[in-house]
């Protein structure tokens, strides 16, 4: 996917002002947060389900090396092949080279966010590989060519109008815009391509490294679809999604959808473990899955570690402000909230996303939500230094911060200095004790006034106290 | 070329984590010992009834339920409930309920995989999870998954002896068959989607319908 987290600041002056899309997120807040607490709520024993699922991500990070070991050991002796990306790149050539070799016509894709990450429709296409997304927002997204705002609900930004219309122009049927008639539209164009892909790409919400199993998590079936009626199947994910036992597997699941939509379960849990066996009458010839690195080994060992406890359930943006705000476009890229804010910069580059870590209030409402308990305003904190360290900053926000820093180490300068900026700022109150236009401040004061000083420094006020 | 760049990966992340180049006994040993015990983790407290947790459950994910007595008594359950939704009389079913009398009922059931065009499916199941009304299906010669699937009417008879409380019981069950097979499905109601606008709508690829049909013997 196309890098834009440069462009930060402008998209989201755009998205701010997009009423289809903040009516999109209002809606948002309301189901999933909502939905999250009351799955939350009825969860008797919760914190202590949460802790072990952090303790099981933990686990396989603190042992990474033996557990994907023994995922291929497994899945092998089943009849799957293992390959090892290095890169993204690396997974296209895997891909279209399985395509080749099995004389692959067309694919048809569930949701994977990994193959976001390394654009692999773009290389499918471009070796003359037709690919079908199927998950219902993934199609819309296909036929629109946008890519996802969310990484679970990837069409939260577009209204059910402006998927009539996109329906209308591209299956050329009646136009209707209501959201059952939609659905059915949607499957009835789809149906076709379950049936005739050669090839199924699907991601892995988990592998297990126990019995060489991946799982996927679907609502639509889409998942089911792709692993079972393709000759082939290829899952494509993360080598931090391991997992070490099916008990493992039991405690994220229960953690997993209800963070993610407020559900206590998915629709469908799927777990495919190699492909058709000899007494089988349906399933894939042929089973790969692609174990992708992609910038996640360099998180391991260092401060950024914890942040590949992720299990991509999307809470942490589904509770931010700024993410309800602007939505996941702005963020430039796979991956949008807190955790893409992390994710970003660490995967692609912290000096191609100086805007990311920046985009949060600090409040912790993802570090509160998250059911693996990343500390996410930690790792936000740590890239802010990062950037400051690396001399990433803006000059203004550097000498800005180097003059504070000289000013706060002389104190009767520092006192000085604040008596003056206090008054002077006062004075720029007037009757109202308001400041409708602050120089350097004016970011703050176009949208609302700031409150005045009333006169004395904290400093004044201390002092003062504590003659009394 | 595949083999290297394996090595490589995981030498990369002994070394990004400090650990020698070769694991080390007792790291060995912390791994293959938690996959020999696979401990089961702290779970929900709440103490429940399987059989009334597992109706409830599965009536609030938009299945729908009813009780039969005895596995002879299905064909007649299953005539009834197309009868009444007017979804017609032919029906694909798993190879392991190929014997029931079908044709007694009215009914014109196959026993094979499903294809494309196929309305009604007819599963057993391998069992159930009362925590969230959810069914386990294995794939294999008489139970092929396609038919809890494709079409649009997903029918599943369950034992009620077969109805155990968590996933962890169920991966137990699956534990005794000796080993897994190519794909285990958790189905918890129909096939939905609410990828627009959040409107929750049922029958996005899979099945508009699960009736759960729970064999009292």
């Amino acid at each position: 996917m196309e890098l834009t987290s440069d462009r930060f600041k402008h998209t989201a002056r755009v998205k701010l002002a997009d009423a289809n899309l903040q009516a999109a997120l209002d809606k948002l807040q309301t189901n999933f947060v909502k939905g999250r607490a009351d799955r939350v709520a009825e969860l008797d024993n919760f914190e202590a389900i949460r802790d072990a699922a952090a303790g099981i991500r933990q686990r396989a990070l603190d042992h990474l090396d033996l557990y994907l070991a023994e995922f291929e050991r497994n899945a092998t002796a089943h009849g799957a092949v293992v390959h090892w990306a290095e890169t993204t790149d690396d997974v296209n050539r895997i891909v279209c080279e399985l395509a080749a070799k099995y004389g692959v016509k067309k694919a048809a894709k569930s949701k994977s966010m990994v193959s976001e990450e390394c654009a692999l429709n773009d290389a499918l296409e471009a070796a003359g590989i037709q690919v079908v997304e199927t998950d219902l927002g993934e199609y819309i997204l296909q036929l629109a060519k946008e890519p996802p705002s969310h990484i679970v609900a990837p069409v939260v930004h577009k209204t059910r109008g402006e998927v009539s219309d996109l329906f209308q122009a591209k299956h050329g049927r009646p136009r209707t815009d209501a959201i059952p008639e939609l659905t059915r539209e949607a499957r009835e164009m789809l149906r076709p391509h379950f049936l005739s892909a050669d090839m199924g790409i699907t991601g892995a919400n988990f592998v297990v490294a126990e019995t060489g199993s991946t799982l996927i998590v679907t609502n639509e079936g889409n998942g089911r679809m792709v692993t079972t009626l393709p000759r082939v199947h290829v899952a494509i994910t993360g080598i931090e999604k391991v997992v070490p036992t099916l008990e493992d597997v039991a405690t994220l699941v229960r953690l997993l959808p209800r963070h993610g939509t407020g559900q206590t379960i998915t629709n469908y849990v799927s777990v495919t473990t190699g492909p058709r066996r000899a007494e089988d009458v349906e399933g894939p010839e042929h089973f790969h899955v692609i174990l992708v690195d992609g910038g996640r080994s360099a998180l391991l060992g260092g401060e950024m570690q914890e942040m590949l406890r992720c299990i991509r359930c999307g809470a942490c943006m589904n509770h931010c402000p700024v993410y309800q705000s602007i939505g996941g476009h702005a963020y430039g890229w796979v991956y949008p909230g807190p955790m893409g804010s992390v994710l970003t910069p660490t995967y692609v580059g912290i000096e191609k996303a100086l805007d990311l870590p920046h985009a949060s209030t600090f409040c912790n409402q993802c570090g509160v939500v998250c059911p693996v308990k990343i500390p996410l305003p930690d790792l936000l904190r740590k890239l802010r230094e990062r950037q400051f360290e690396q001399g990433l900053r803006p000059w203004t926000e550097r000498a800005g911060l180097a003059l504070w820093g000289w000013a706060a180490r002389h104190p009767t300068i520092y006192a000085l200095l604040s008596r003056l900026g206090v008054s002077v700022l006062k004075r720029m109150g007037g009757s109202d004790e308001r400041i409708h236009d602050l120089p350097l401040g004016r970011g703050w004061t176009k949208q609302r006034d700031f409150p005045a000083p009333e006169g004395k420094t904290f400093r004044e006020l201390y002092a003062a106290r504590r003659r009394r | 070329m595949k083999g290297e760049a394996r090595d490589r990966l995981l030498a990369r992340i002994r070394e990004r984590q400090g650990k020698p180049r070769e694991p080390q006994p007792l790291e060995i040993e912390a791994v293959r010992s938690h996959l020999a015990a696979h401990p089961r983790n702290p779970g929900p407290r709440d103490q429940f009834d399987d059989l009334t947790r597992f109706r409830e459950r599965a009536l609030t994910l938009a299945s729908t339920l009813e009780e039969v007595e005895t596995l002879e008594g299905v064909p007649r359950a299953v005539a009834r409930y197309l009868a009444e939704r007017h979804l017609g009389t032919r029906a694909v079913c798993w190879p392991e309920l190929a014997a029931l009398d079908w044709p007694g009922s009215g009914l014109d059931v196959e026993a094979r995989s499903a294809r494309g065009d196929d309305l009604v499916g007819i599963t057993g199941a391998f069992c159930a999870v009362a925590e969230t009304g959810t069914l386990v299906t294995l794939t294999g010669r008489h139970t092929p998954s396609t038919l809890s699937l494709l079409p649009e009417t997903h029918m599943a008879v369950v034992r009620a002896s077969r109805v155990v409380r968590s996933m962890e019981d169920a991966w137990a069950l699956v534990r005794e068959t000796g080993g897994m097979p190519r794909a285990v499905n958790f189905i918890s109601g129909p096939s939905r989607t609410a990828d627009i606008e959040q409107t929750v709508t049922l029958g996005a690829h899979g099945p508009y319908r699960v009736h759960i049909i729970l064999l009292a013997a």
